[in-house]
């Protein structure tokens, strides 16, 4: 990125005030809801429905937080959400991975084909897929079971994609020693290869983990009762219930949903972002 | 792809270690074998995703396309014997349900107004950011960004709250300058822009990314030699930014889109497709469909989707490349 060099002009002045205007204007745009979610959640209700709207909390409460506890099984929700996450994500590394190692450094008939094919799917929508699925999860009796959440996700071309690109950045020759050194090909992978591949893994996992994380439309089909409810799920059922609309337990259960995803984001958005990056421009 | 076959002696991936030797002695036979030992190392390698990727996403691509020529219900999962063909069937009643033709205009409308506003948002932002006047540039960058990780449930309970007719921020904000605002997703003529505005605000982070990593590519010194040749910033802007970002436009411009075709959630969580079906979406169409059981039906549906998305990023390939 340029820096500047020379001190500014006039004319520069004014465009960099406009755009640091504009651009703080955006952000209260784009994160002020959020704040606004966060406390609200923490007023009692007649305050969230309170005209005119306020910002800070008059009176502060935790009630809304408890009664996800209390009325929700929120803890269990959460439990479905990261396990889902967790395995749908150590699933994608570890497959996606192979492949990626398979179509990048081995020589094996149907290589080209394979990667093709893998190539072809990553433009098909979930909505083509989605009903064959469903029933095919249905007939292996998996429907409102962690495998039927889980195993449709487990390995996707993105992935794979991904991994091979990386991969192949990875010289060969140092493979080659590995193998003259007499180590098999799944121990070079896992000790040579993988470790060298930390930064497209990450990239990767975190990818995975958010999509996954706020999955929605396969949870809200498959996970039948409440056992099974991943939190978007949860909260999106609970938001249409009869009558008048419980915001406060709403706006609190958004919290839930949002923390853990914004967390991971923050702390990994340096990847995160760049990962998008180059994987948009390719 | 050079590729290093393992009879010829000398140009091995060995060679350089001095053991090609008995590379040069091998007969046919173990070369043969060598190479089946390849080949079943690869496909060990590739077998494990192979499995899971066929089993839940080949074959339904293709078992979709077989379902929508049936007249597959889920009652009959249990009896798949009762299935029969019903050839075109499916897509003939289609194009005669009234309820698809409005799921496909107001699909159309989401993409129409929401890719070039999404576009505009995203590569504003991008080009402030990249301006060099800009400070603190990671935090603006971070923020916009905050929404497109975040599920779109936890964002329409926000939305849906903000735009209450009542105690919502935006009407309290009309307020302040005398204006009653409207019931924003109760009026069946407001609800669709609402929800196409949500999505751009949600989406926009992305192609704000995507937008400043393709910006970074073009060389500072051809802004240099434009400003030498007294072009202004919107100059700039509009002869050598716009060009050269072209295949990183295209490419946002396709993922947006084909985005925008299967919005679902947005008006699942917003407003359950209403008032009077003014939200609903192809998917959310097929999701009905499938919900009522009707899964011959629904796998039609989602075929005229995937045709769709196809043509549209066939056309705007054709339409970016054309304008060269």
């Amino acid at each position: 990125m340029t820096t500047l060099q020379t001190p500014l002009r006039g004319r520069d002045r004014i465009a960099r005030a406009v755009l640091y205007a504009v651009l703080v204007a955006g952000l209260l745009a784009v994160v002020g809801p959020f704040l606004w979610m966060l406390l609200s959640s923490l007023k009692p209700e007649p305050e969230i429905r309170q005209v005119p709207a306020t910002w800070l909390p008059e009176t502060f409460t935790l009630a809304n937080y408890r009664e996800l506890f209390d009325r929700l099984d929120f803890p269990r929700f959460f439990a479905n959400s990261a396990l889902v996450a967790i395995l749908v994500t150590a699933g994608n590394l570890f497959f996606c991975s192979l492949l990626g190692y398979a179509l990048a450094k081995l020589r094996f008939p149907g290589r080209r084909a394979l990667f093709l094919l893998v190539l072809g799917t990553l433009m098909v929508p979930g909505m083509v897929t989605f009903v064959p699925q469903f029933v095919l999860v249905s007939n292996m009796g998996l429907v409102n079971t962690y495998a039927g959440l889980v195993l449709p996700f487990l390995a996707g071309p993105f992935g794979v994609f991904l991994m091979r690109q990386y991969l192949l950045s990875i010289p060969d020759d140092l493979i080659e020693a590995a193998r003259v050194d007499g180590a098999g090909e799944f121990r070079i992978f896992w000790r040579v290869v993988l470790p060298l591949c930390r930064p497209a893994l990450a990239t990767l996992g975190i990818l995975t983990f958010l999509s996954t994380w706020n999955n929605f439309l396969w949870p809200l089909v498959v996970a039948t009762t409440e056992e099974r409810y991943t939190l978007p799920v949860a909260l999106a059922l609970y938001s249409v219930g009869q009558g008048r609309i419980d915001f406060g337990l709403l706006l609190a259960g958004a919290v839930v949903v949002v923390l853990p995803a914004l967390v991971v984001f923050l702390v990994l958005q340096r990847h995160f972002l760049r990962g998008i990056a180059t994987t948009g421009l390719k | 792809m050079a590729t290093a076959p393992v009879t010829t002696p000398g140009t091995g991936p060995a060679a350089p270690t001095g053991r090609s030797q008995t590379g040069r002695t091998a007969t046919a036979t173990t070369a043969r074998g060598q190479r089946r030992r390849r080949a079943l190392t690869g496909w060990a390698f590739a077998a494990p995703f192979t499995v899971l990727f066929g089993l839940f996403l080949a074959i339904p691509v293709v078992a979709s396309l077989v379902m929508s020529l049936t007249d597959l219900r889920s009652t009959d999962l249990r009896t798949p014997l009762s299935v029969d063909f019903v050839g075109l069937a499916n897509y003939v009643r289609l194009f005669s349900d009234d309820l698809f033709l409005r799921a496909a205009l107001n699909t159309g409308v989401f993409v129409l107004v929401g890719v070039p506003l999404t576009m505009v948002l995203g590569l504003a932002a991008a080009s402030a950011l990249n301006s060099g006047l800009i400070r603190l540039r990671g935090l603006f960058r971070v923020g916009f960004y905050l929404p497109v990780v975040t599920s779109i449930v936890a964002i329409a309970v926000v939305w849906r709250l903000v735009l209450d007719p009542e105690a919502g921020l935006v009407n309290a904000l009309l307020r302040l300058v005398g204006v009653d605002g409207p019931n924003w997703l109760g009026d069946s003529g407001l609800a669709l822009p609402s929800i196409t505005v949500m999505a751009a605000w949600r989406n926009f982070g992305f192609l704000m990314v995507v937008f400043l990593a393709g910006l970074q590519t073009i060389p500072a010194d051809l802004y240099e030699a434009a400003r030498l040749d007294g072009a202004s910033r919107w100059d700039q802007f509009r002869y050598v930014t716009l060009p050269l970002l072209r295949p990183t436009l295209l490419f946002g411009a396709v993922v947006t889109g084909i985005g925008y075709l299967q919005l679902f959630e947005e008006p699942f969580v917003m407003t359950r497709g209403g008032p009077l079906s003014s939200t609903l979406s192809v998917s959310y169409h097929i999701y009905n469909q499938f919900g009522f059981g009707n899964y011959g039906y629904a796998a039609a549906a989602s075929y005229v989707l995937f045709v769709s998305i196809v043509a549209l990023s066939v056309l705007q390939f054709r339409l970016l490349r054309s304008r060269d």
